[in-house]
């Protein structure tokens, strides 16, 4: 199995995220690897032990993105590759799926793409699918669990975890998997894989590389960022000498500001 | 001439969904600022009823795609129609509810028509004939106005529960126009569906009853010999203690949701999660129960209408964004308080 996962470097889930001067501003939080990344990982890494093969981490972004591609190798990834390139400002999913289908394209004879299932930080859960659009691939999209993978009849059927329940599909490979919590438990990256990747080549393409001429153009932009409005609210805590009066207390409340 | 605003009518098993109703009710906004008409795209095997509410809910017509391909939904199928469609109709706005279905759909077609998407939207406002949307970014710590000024049609997915769905006039009728089903190659398959436990969908849901850490201090039950385990005790007693929310929840005809902690300690499975890592929900009312209020959940359930919390700990973070507060045991206030509106609500 040749396996590419793809990953965003994003701030922590845990970082308080301002806006400072027009522009979004986590502080001094770390960057990490995109939480549902780890698990597209681990569902990567584990594909490749079950089945043989390769998996390939991908990412685009700044220099300081091979952070989270170390990340990604230090969990077991066999490679890693960060596409970087100046003529890419502030690029919306349609200029990232562009890229990555690129460097897909480039690594050659892959199986499966795996992605999370958003970033933290865009929050737009699409990019998967418009790589696989491009491509011309199935997109498995809120994918639970990989209940079959054939390798040598090249299919793979999955669990989709939709609003209203779970929906099993089969499609043939090659195809791209996003993947929500519910997948796996994420690996810590052990000590011999942080050194390890420490030492490991980490090449960074430019769309030159990757054989896009002209930088893509985003369709999207955010012409303003804000601080969402406060919610004004004060707390009624509801008293009483019981907890079957607090509860009384609490329903007549309810009912009185039309709640329920 | 065709209409400049598209909206997408999402349906599950037969039924329209709430959110597209929604979607129908804000696309006639933006269609009206737009001094156009609206028109409803309906894709699927039996189209006919589903195109007849879009259009007593506010939809000026309809155009329908029918086939026995189109059964399952399928995102490669549906995208490639939509996008025909699109191209041939030539609209300023495509307007979606925000679905499992409909993120996918909309990024595909996105692609196709190379334009952009603007997912989750909350508020939007038409300017020099310019969509200019709201969305939560950074788990909703922050909001975006975005703008798809590249190229047509913006593509715009709405929220659930956060428009109004209008409602129906059943005399008002519009024409109905058939297209081609262009499907092309479709390459995977549907082999089955699993409804989720309860029925009551989270993202649907206008009540939430949630349960955190604190749902693991059960008081009074005694786990089976067989388990041993300090953990596996815990998980045990949670998983019991659970069912005192399920219990209050049907009382008010609503949807269990967790916490990140207590999916994460095993207490109950991941499509139960509400927070930043789990679903973003909005009902009218959420009752927070043992939750202690960290930034991911909140993230996830702050635009609820009304949040009630229920925490021995009087300094949880969670009452700082309660309407209520009951500082006591969860386990002596839930049963009070489903048997109290059970007899209220006559139920």
């Amino acid at each position: 199995m040749n396996i590419v996962v793809c990953v965003k470097q994003t701030p922590d889930t845990a970082a308080t995220v301002t806006v400072q001067d027009g522009k979004v501003s986590w502080g001094d939080s770390p960057l990490v690897i995109n939480p549902w990344d780890e698990f597209a990982v681990e569902q990567a890494l584990r594909t490749k032990e079950a089945h043989g093969g390769k998996v390939t981490a991908l990412s685009l972004g700044p220099e300081s993105a091979k952070e989270a591609l170390k990340h990604a190798l230090a969990m077991g990834c066999d490679e890693a590759v960060l596409v970087s390139d100046p003529g890419i400002t502030a690029p919306d999913s349609l200029v990232v799926s562009a890229v990555l289908a690129a460097a897909i394209a480039k690594i050659g004879e892959v199986d499966l793409v795996f992605f999370g299932r958003q970033a933290v930080d865009s929050d737009t859960g699409i990019t998967g699918a418009q790589v696989a659009r491009r491509l011309g691939w199935p997109s498995l999209s809120l994918v639970a669990a990989v209940t079959a993978l054939d390798a040598a009849a090249k299919s793979i059927s999955v669990a989709r975890m939709l609003d209203e329940g779970r929906q099993e599909v089969k499609a043939p490979l090659p195809a791209v998997v996003s993947v929500v919590k519910e997948i796996c438990e994420p690996r810590y990256p052990s000590f011999m894989g942080i050194r390890k990747a420490s030492k490991a080549p980490l090449p960074v393409w430019s769309l030159a590389d990757i054989g896009i001429s002209a930088p893509p153009q985003s369709a999207l932009t955010w012409p303003e960022v804000f601080a969402p409005p406060k919610i004004e609210t004060r707390c009624e805590v509801v008293e009483g000498d019981s907890p079957a009066a607090k509860a009384a207390a609490l329903a007549a409340r309810l009912i009185e500001e039309k709640v329920i | 001439m065709a209409s400049k605003v598209f909206v997408y009518v999402d349906h599950f098993n037969g039924q329209i969904l709430p959110a597209s109703l929604e979607a129908i009710g804000a696309a006639k906004t933006a269609a009206l600022a737009l001094g156009s008409s609206l028109t409803a795209l309906v894709l699927g095997e039996q189209t006919q009823s589903l195109a007849a509410q879009a259009i007593q809910h506010g939809a000026d017509d309809a155009w329908v795609a029918e086939d026995a391909k189109l059964k399952d939904f399928r995102p490669e199928a549906y995208a490639s129609v939509v996008a025909k469609a699109l191209q041939e109709a030539a609209p300023e706005v495509f307007m979606l509810p925000t679905t499992a279905r409909t993120r996918e759909l909309a990024a595909m077609v996105a692609v196709d028509l190379s334009t952009g998407v603007a997912p989750d939207v909350v508020a939007f406002e038409i300017k020099d004939g310019k969509l200019l949307a709201t969305r939560p970014v950074y788990g909703g710590k922050i909001f975006a106005k975005v703008v798809i000024s590249q190229a047509l049609p913006q593509i715009v997915l709405i929220r659930s529960r956060v428009f109004p769905g209008p409602e129906a006039d059943p005399a008002k009728s519009g024409p109905v126009k058939k297209i081609e089903a262009a499907v092309g190659e479709v390459k995977s398959e549907v082999l089955g569906y699993k409804p989720s436990d309860g029925g009551v969908s989270l993202t649907d849901a206008a009540v939430i009853v949630s349960g955190g850490r604190g749902v693991s201090n059960n008081p009074s039950l005694t786990p089976p010999a067989e388990i041993t385990d300090e953990r596996e005790k815990e998980i045990w007693r949670a998983q019991q203690g659970f069912q005192l929310l399920r219990e209050l929840a049907a009382a008010l005809g609503g949807a269990v949701g967790a916490s990140r902690a207590a999916v994460d300690a095993g207490y109950v499975p991941y499509a139960f999660q509400v927070g930043q890592t789990g679903k973003v929900v909005s009902p009218d009312l959420y009752i927070a129960c043992g939750v202690s209020g960290a930034i991911q959940h909140l993230a996830g359930m702050r635009t609820s209408k009304t949040i009630v919390a229920i925490n021995k700990d009087a300094e949880a973070p969670i009452f700082k964004l309660a309407r209520f507060g009951i500082v006591g045991d969860l386990y002596e206030v839930l049963p009070a308080l489903t048997k109290e509106l059970r007899a209220r609500l006559g139920k």
